[in-house]
């Protein structure tokens, strides 16, 4: 999907610019979070990890006969620096990519960085925190929920392209088909991006872990050496533990709140055949595919731009993405939010 | 010494937070305007030490007093402006898109604007013969006029003290004598951490050795190389053939 | 080579294009590929009018034609997606060259071959006339928030480092005997990948301490001012306003 960046004209201008709102409104969350997590070493260290993921989507994984795979970076991003570093890293990587490389449009630019980059490190960030609850906290179990991370990630994305497609796609093509068609391509490239991701966390698990779940270990007191003797200096004035870690317990609880939330995502998307869309559009008493029929074959194709007049269905339809990728949104930053507050109450602990 | 030292260290000890202690004590005194080395074997803790002189690393016990200044919260930017520190990788020090740019960092940070920037930054420049290179990015240079651009960068800022982490590190051998004749022009009191022991011999009159967290020798550098008890306690070697006594 | 200050896209020069400030530079491509966006598909005729505006464009500012052609390569996988709309969409049919097509799939096809090719190569313009570090201080310009800004030069500062890192770990593998051949050697580039990490990340901790000493704060000292008066708004702002009368034209007929 490195090559695969949303060109200008792909998706209508009222999606486009809706996907915009909700890639900005995802980029501005981020960076309050990547401050807090961060506080002034945010910018070298986004910017670093920025140019990692950009040099990394270059390394070629050979598979057979010439063919190869890239790595997509976005689950990946997620679970070496956490979910707000990680949206913004993939966002400045698509801007960039779009302004200086002329890589998916100016105006797809929402709609790459909402699917490529927020569902991508969201839905790898949440599977990774629910299942880390429940696999035991050793290496093993840190790399197999890295691997179902970024398995789920990859469809995930394709099921979010699809969706902003199905309401905001230029030419009306059999939703269904496509579907189906971009979740098995896409499950198929998800575990060429599993099995790198998790042993690329492996990798950085084995030298510095931590930089992915952070083991802290306790300090111990200060010694002098005086004439090659070790003495105990006096204590030092430890700046207080920054609240980081968890309960167990109550990181445990985030962990099934979050495999739960996220199971209503992951399902929503994979049911999301036509009926399924239609039905979700009919019980919001929007049904904006049907009506996207209708105008493709009915109605003059200028319809499909909503310039003519107000076109309430393509407006609706705008609005059900809007809020259909709000509500995702919403719902896990509200989970993760919950999360870290619980963990800031918390004491000291290894953070997970 | 009659004047406030540049740099004062006493009973200096941090462990870093996963608990390795780096440091045991450290004391030491440098006089304003001179030159020492800090020599010491991998692992001894120069480059920790480095980072409490700017209060970067906060100490854990003991105190370190920069130009009568005690490094703390209360005086932290007027510290890391007397303060100067030279990274050992100058792709770490010069992070700005141009030379000009990143010369300017420091002084525009404490508020300097216009002309009177653009003056800092020449003189800078010009302090490492650099003068020509100010819209230059960074990585079309050479190492060694990276090198020499980060020292200005730090000069930019006119420190009360330079310090610089193995400054010749990864020179050839014209690089590491310019690098020298600069280092031996400026009216800075400098303190030079380094492996390259004719380096020190060259440049500093004075010399300290850190080895286990500890200052383990302080005395003319003439003297230190030419123990050699000392120094295969501390896993320092002179390069084959080199004898110190007979440098001019 | 590198990203500092030249790119793979940009060209050297000094025309009229490369003259005027970025920031109006990019709200002229944005506002010219907002234009496109909204033609309808079926004004074809409005389409070559953009066409020619840009190859206007790329003569001001003296790009090759076949430098502005080799780029739109990029847009290769959508163009695939572009062909198959022919024979999955549904719709009316007809016969191009004796094969089934569908009507709407064929004006799907157009569609986005001619409004993605138009926005590549609009992009290409920008990118080959404004220097990487003007395309940065832009966007600052345009009010993109100054954390992103910095972020995204640090991302361009060190690209090409952390780029060459990578390069040399792969010559190292080589220089001993390794090529990556397929799923089995995942594992070592992977190493690769982690080790890669973990220096860029340390590289960001030591950028940072290198900053503080420099009595960073967490804001950036905005150094290169360069506003734009009426005469180059005017001038960037040309493209899409000469654009905009073609738009409406075509939406009105």
């Amino acid at each position: 999907m490195r090559d695969v960046h949303v060109p200008d004209g792909f998706i209508n201008a009222p999606v486009s610019a809706a996907a915009g709102v909700v890639a900005a409104a995802a980029v501005a969350v981020s960076l309050r979070g990547a401050r807090k997590e961060l506080d002034e070493r945010i910018a070298p260290l986004a910017g670093l990890v920025a140019a990692f993921v950009f040099a990394v989507q270059m390394l070629n994984f050979p598979v057979a006969a010439g063919t190869s795979g890239h790595l997509l970076g976005g689950a990946l991003a997620a679970i070496l620096v956490g979910p707000w570093t990680g949206v913004l890293c993939i966002a400045v990587v698509l801007l960039m990519q779009g302004v200086l490389f002329a890589d998916g449009g100016l105006t797809a630019l929402g709609v790459n960085i909402t699917v490529m980059g927020v569902v991508t490190v969201v839905t790898a960030h949440l599977l990774f925190r629910g299942l880390q609850a429940v696999l035991p906290r050793t290496r093993g179990g840190v790399t197999a929920a890295a691997f179902v991370a970024a398995l789920v990630s990859v469809p995930a994305s394709a099921a979010a392209f699809t969706l902003v497609y199905a309401v905001g796609g230029t030419t009306d093509v059999p939703i269904g088909k496509v579907l189906t068609a971009m979740l098995g391509v896409h499950v198929l490239i998800g575990i060429g991006e599993a099995v790198i991701t998790a042993l690329t966390v492996g990798a950085v698990l084995a030298v510095r872990p931590d930089l992915v779940h952070g083991a802290r270990g306790l300090a111990a007191p200060l010694k002098l050496r005086v004439d090659g003797e070790l003495v105990d200096a006096a204590p030092a004035p430890a700046p207080a533990p920054s609240p980081d870690g968890g309960s167990p317990k109550k990181v445990w609880i985030g962990g099934v709140v979050a495999a739960l939330v996220l199971a209503g995502v992951v399902s929503f998307y994979a049911s999301a055949s036509p009926d399924g869309l239609e039905k979700v559009a009919a019980d919001q008493g929007i049904d904006a595919k049907a009506d996207a029929y209708e105008h493709a074959t009915a109605d003059s194709p200028l319809a499909d731009y909503g310039v003519r007049g107000i076109d309430s269905a393509r407006l609706s339809g705008g609005l059900a993405g809007v809020i259909g990728v709000g509500l995702t949104l919403a719902a896990g930053t509200g989970v993760f939010w919950a999360a870290r507050r619980r963990r800031a109450q918390g004491d000291t602990g290894a953070r997970v | 010494m009659t004047s406030t030292p540049s740099l004062d260290v006493r009973g200096l000890a941090y462990a870093y937070p996963d608990g390795h202690q780096a440091l045991f004590g450290v004391d030491l005194t440098i006089g304003r305007g001179e030159r020492v080395a800090l020599l010491g074997p991998n692992g001894a803790g120069k480059t920790t030490l480095v980072l409490h002189l700017n209060g970067i690393l906060a100490a854990g016990a003991g105190s370190v007093t920069v130009a009568g200044l005690p490094v703390g919260k209360k005086h932290m930017a007027e510290i890391r402006r007397k303060v100067g520190i030279v990274f050992q990788d100058p792709d770490d020090q010069l992070f700005m898109p141009t030379v000009r740019e990143d010369v300017a960092f420091g002084p525009a940070s404490a508020g300097l604007r216009g002309a009177a920037l653009d003056a800092v930054v020449e003189r800078a420049l010009e302090k490492v013969g650099m003068a020509g290179y100010a819209d230059r990015p960074p990585h079309h240079l050479s190492f060694g006029q990276r090198r020499r651009v980060a020292v200005a960068t730090v000069l930019a800022t006119e420190p009360e003290i330079l310090v610089l982490d193995e400054p010749s590190s990864n020179l050839d051998p014209a690089s590491r004598r310019e690098l020298a004749d600069v280092l031996r022009s400026l009216d800075v009191t400098v303190l030079m951490v380094t492996h390259d022991l004719p380096y020190a011999l060259e440049l500093c009159p004075r010399s300290l050795v850190l080895s286990e967290g500890v200052i383990a020798a302080d005395g003319p550098t003439r003297e230190i190389l030419s123990d050699e008890e000392l120094m295969t306690r501390h896993r320092l070697e002179l390069p084959f053939g080199f004898v110190p006594g007979s440098v001019a | 080579m590198g990203a500092g200050h030249a790119h793979k896209l940009y060209r050297r020069g000094d025309s009229p294009v490369h003259g005027l400030p970025p920031h109006t530079k990019l709200v002229a491509v944005l506002g010219f590929v907002l234009v496109v966006v909204t033609t309808p598909r079926e004004a074809v005729w409005a389409f070559a009018g953009y066409a020619a505006l840009l190859a206007a464009v790329a003569a001001l500012a003296r790009v090759p034609v076949g430098f502005l052609l080799r780029r739109l390569a990029i847009e290769v996988p959508f163009v695939a997606f572009a062909l198959l709309m022919p024979f999955v969409v549904p719709g009316e049919q007809t016969t191009v060259l004796g094969v089934a097509v569908s009507v709407p799939g064929l004006w799907g096809a157009w569609n986005i071959l001619a409004k993605g090719t138009l926005g590549v190569a609009a992009s290409v313009l920008l990118a080959a006339t404004t220097e990487l570090r003007g395309l940065i201080l832009g966007l600052q310009r345009l009010g993109l928030p100054s954390l992103l800004v910095q972020i995204a030069s640090f991302m361009i500062r060190y690209g090409d480092v952390v780029t060459d890192e990578m390069r040399r770990m792969s010559i190292a593998r080589r220089s001993r005997g390794f090529e990556a051949r397929g799923v089995r050697h995942w594992g070592v580039l992977a190493k690769s990948a982690g080790a890669l990490f973990i220096r860029s990340y340390e590289r960001g901790e030591r950028v940072h301490l290198a900053m503080v000493s420099r009595g960073y704060t967490g804001t950036m000292p905005l150094l290169d001012e360069r506003p734009a008066d009426r005469a180059q708004w005017a001038a960037a702002l040309a493209l899409p306003l000469a654009a905009l009368p073609i738009c409406l034209l075509a939406l009105l007929g």
